[in-house]
């Protein structure tokens, strides 16, 4: 059984095709990478994943349950979608930390809202919150961020800010993790660490999809690998076989302009 | 110098009672300008086209006439021209349409404001709450809400520093706040007549009150700096 199955999604914008009839399918612990130009559609893939965008048509299916269908996309509540988005979790280039709260803090707010709207969490507040909190701090360890659990994020240097969200993200448990560029928006010196952490995150089996620039990172962490551009997915397949011996002329193109061999 | 000490108490009872006046006018234009202004702030963001070219309309007019226009369009208007005197002819008529004439005028540059603290947040912030399944309203009060008013309070902060002088213009309809008070000595009121001092002395009411005010906003301002 395919955690996830993508069917046939594709999505407008005004009136440019940004996605194409995208199908592709992951198995559980599974990394995923996508690679592409820019404007090949891969932040719009993600968001789609995510409920950030509705796709014009396309099903999505996790773990056999589908949790969405442009047929009847209209007809679902907002619950529904907060259900059905929490399979997913997400990475953004620009971090998106809320500078309000600590590092802690950002990752325990949605778990606590979450459980805070259970029935069972009044007679139970005290034990929740603790496992709550424990949970949040043994992430942020995992993270290496033990001593910045109580710094705000304008504290923190971009490399820690992105690895603060990385464990947001975690601490809801989501089945597939995605990660739009995580290192772009970070200085050179400082991608190493996040990546380090990503690695070791493909290394528990954590289902991820991320899109990358970073070819060789790419190559080194994923099991398999989508070439996308102009919307449609070019070459699909293992690091070896998309990274080292491109079949397609525009996939050759593109990774000869990344300059890596 | 004798005799203005021994106008003092007189003149500093009239001037406390017009003070008060001053001071009322001042918090009911907060209280009502501070939810008017929100309510416009949502009219002018609002998708639904007419709606919003209204309220930008009327904030477009009270914020590019001078209040004290406002003041006497809202105040005579309705008895001179409709011939139905609205506001009565005493004090209280008086305090009503200036009201009416702050809380108009002041909510629609608060809106503005309120609608700069809006989109001051960026929209990663409620697409991070989004993919955390958040709902619409966790994400406004415990994400957005505090990153909003944050922006707000050094700009709110410079209108009601404003608003405490601009209570002054509503001696233009006689009513009866400080300044009036003060002038009042000058043609003859309460036994003094041709005192200018109590007028200059009215400054002073200001300064402290301004004084205080700074002092709470900037207070609030610095217990908003723990994050950025
Ligand atoms: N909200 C939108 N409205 C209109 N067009 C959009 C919108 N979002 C994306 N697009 C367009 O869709 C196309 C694909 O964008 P997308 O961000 O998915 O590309 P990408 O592969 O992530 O590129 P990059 O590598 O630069 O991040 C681009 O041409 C972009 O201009
Ligand atoms: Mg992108």
């Amino acid at each position: 059984m395919s955690i996830l199955t993508v069917s046939n999604i594709s999505k407008k914008f005004e009136h440019t095709e940004v996605l194409k009839e995208i199908s592709f399918k992951m198995e559980r612990g599974d990394v995923l990478s996508i690679l592409g130009s820019s404007g090949s559609g891969k932040t719009t893939l993600l968001r789609i994943l995510n409920f950030l965008e509705t796709a014009d048509t396309g099903s999505i299916t996790v773990n056999d349950e589908v949790t969405f269908d442009a047929s009847n996309a209209g007809t679902k509540s907002e619950a529904e979608i907060r259900k059905n988005r929490l399979h997913f979790g997400m990475v953004f280039q620009s971090f998106n930390l809320f500078p309000q709260y600590t590092a802690l803090q950002n990752v325990m707010l949605a778990r606590e809202l979450l459980e805070k709207a259970k029935p069972e969490f009044k007679t139970d507040k005290k034990r929740i919150l603790e496992k709550i909190e424990t949970e949040a701090l043994e992430l942020l360890n995992q993270m290496g961020l033990s001593d910045r659990k109580g710094h705000y994020p304008h504290q923190l240097s971009g490399g820690q800010c992105q690895r603060v969200a990385i464990a947001r993200a975690l601490a809801l448990s989501p089945d597939i993790l995605c990660f739009d560029e995580p290192t772009s928006a970070l200085d050179p010196e400082l991608t190493g660490e996040v990546l380090r952490v990503m690695k070791e995150l493909a290394d528990k089996n954590t289902t991820m999809i991320i899109v990358t620039h970073e070819i060789p990172f790419a190559r080194d962490v994923s099991d398999r690998i989508l070439f996308m551009d102009g919307g449609v997915i070019v070459e699909e397949g293992s690091p070896s076989e998309v990274i080292e011996n491109p079949k397609e002329e525009r996939t050759k193109q593109f990774l000869s302009k990344s300059n890596i061999k | 110098m004798k005799l203005i000490i021994s106008q003092m108490p007189v003149v500093l009872e009239s001037l406390n009672i017009g003070f008060l006046q001053t001071l009322k006018l001042f918090f009911v234009t907060l209280l009502g300008g501070f939810p008017l202004g929100l309510v416009m702030a949502f009219g002018s963001m609002s998708k639904f086209k007419p709606l919003s070219a209204i309220t930008k309309l009327v904030i477009w007019f009270f914020r590019g006439t001078p209040l004290m226009i406002q003041l006497l369009i809202i105040y005579y208007f309705p008895g001179l021209v409709l011939g139905n005197p609205v506001w009565g002819g005493g004090e209280a008529g008086r305090f009503a349409a200036a009201s009416l004439s702050f809380i108009l005028n002041y909510s629609c540059y608060f809106s503005e404001i309120y609608r700069g603290g809006i989109q001051s947040v960026p929209i990663g912030q409620e697409e991070a709450g989004l993919v955390l399944g958040m709902t619409k309203g966790q994400i406004f009060f415990k994400v957005k809400l505090l990153q909003m008013i944050k922006h707000i309070v050094p700009p709110m902060s410079n209108e009601i520093i404003t608003l405490v002088k601009d209570t002054s213009l509503a001696r233009i309809i006689a009513l009866q706040e400080i300044i009036w008070a003060g002038q009042s000595f000058m043609k003859g009121s309460k036994g003094i007549s041709g005192a200018i001092w109590p007028m200059f002395f009215t400054a002073f009411y200001y300064l402290i009150f301004n004084g205080i005010m700074t002092v709470i906003l900037s207070k609030l301002e610095k217990k908003l700096e723990f994050f950025r």
